[in-house]
């Protein structure tokens, strides 16, 4: 799996336990995967293929939009959920928080799909356990 | 310092400039030359160790030979002595003088070569982790460097579309109208069914004649019946 377009293509027409996955392609410096996991929407996953890895990030908020008095709050309990959280880990992107995941370039269409549905599932827990550090 | 930390302060001393790749690709190349040259003396430095070890070997064997001839010469002189010809025993004890100097150099040429073995080898175990350790270390470099492009590239997309990423009030709010919404349809199924269960009893009891329809014409006919 180390060709987004193709990859782009076969998740176009797969299923994984009861969702699909709609993309769109972003040209750029590195070609970016966007993702939505049907009824899981409103959490995009973006996708990106290296000669490493396969990464896929969901970014939940801007440090902006979290009270800037329970920001340490914030990232001590998401240090304690990382590990207890299926595939996914949190991280800082510049000004961004985002849950991410990371593959392998051999991994399955099977593994990427699950990935994607974990991830975009993880994000939505994320944000709704985390509401009450949003501004 | 150790890779992590190298890696950390990498990671610290690029966070300002985000964008900044840790490591151009000029030194980044520079880098993996060194490691092949690297590879290159390493490959060499094998050869010469089997060729050291080649020589060990034959220097063994000559060893082994020139002390057989000395035993076997010192054989003859005491038979010359036997003989008591005192000049073909001088001639052969000169012989096997000889042969020690020449037994002597041997080990010191034996002792050298032992010697080179026993450094080559430390020096190709040394060089096989200096290059594991470079390897591994330029792994690293490529992948930071490549999920620091793929993340900017993600950003970008992010930041650089209003409608690729709301806020996450806005995220949270939808999520939750979806699940209300579906708790709804989830409450009304239930509701539905409970009805329709219901609307099932009320036909059985009337079928059985339990509970009587509201309005039957036998009840009409009654109630006209008795104005």
């Amino acid at each position: 799996m180390n060709n987004l377009q193709e990859l782009s293509n076969q998740l176009a027409n797969y299923e994984f336990k009861g969702h699909q996955f709609s993309c769109l392609t972003i040209e750029g410096d590195y070609k970016v995967l966007r993702v939505e996991v049907s009824e899981l929407e409103e959490m995009p996953i973006f996708l990106t293929i290296t000669e490493t890895q396969i990464l896929c990030i969901s970014y939940l908020f801007n440090k902006d939009e979290i009270f800037e008095a329970k920001q340490a709050e914030l990232n001590q309990y998401l240090l304690e959920l990382n590990v207890p959280m299926p595939l996914s880990a949190f991280a800082v992107i510049d000004d961004y928080y985002a849950i991410f995941g990371a593959l392998s370039c051999g991994s399955t269409l099977d593994s990427v799909s699950d990935e994607l549905v974990t991830l975009a599932a993880n994000s939505i827990d994320s944000l709704q356990a985390l509401e009450e550090f949003i501004k | 310092m150790n890779i992590v930390t190298k890696l950390l302060t990498a990671i610290r001393g690029s966070a300002r400039e985000i964008g900044e790749a840790v490591v151009d690709t000029q030194s980044l190349r520079i880098f993996e030359q060194e490691i092949h040259d690297s590879k290159q003396n390493l490959e060499e430095a094998k050869s010469g160790l089997t060729e050291v070890i080649a020589k060990k070997m034959a220097i063994e064997r000559r060893l082994e030979s020139s002390k057989s001839e000395i035993s076997e010469n010192e054989g003859y002189v005491v038979k010359a002595l036997e003989k008591e010809d005192e000049a073909l025993a001088l001639e052969v004890a000169e012989k096997i003088a000889g042969l020690e100097a020449k037994v002597e150099e041997q080990i010191v040429e034996l002792d050298s070569y032992v010697r080179n073995t026993e450094i080559l080898k430390t020096q190709i175990k040394e060089a096989e982790k200096i290059i594991a350790e470079h390897e591994r270390e330029l792994a690293m470099v490529k992948t930071r460097e490549s999920v620091q492009s793929a993340t900017k590239s993600v950003t970008q997309t992010v930041t650089a579309n209003d409608s690729a990423i709301g806020s996450a009030r806005e995220s949270l709010e939808r999520i939750k109208k979806k699940q209300q919404n579906e708790q709804d349809k989830l409450e009304a199924g239930i509701q539905l069914r409970k009805d329709m269960e219901g609307d099932d009893l009320e036909q059985k009891l009337k079928a059985s004649g339990i509970k009587k329809e509201k309005h039957s014409a036998e009840e009409v006919l009654a109630r006209l019946k008795k104005k």
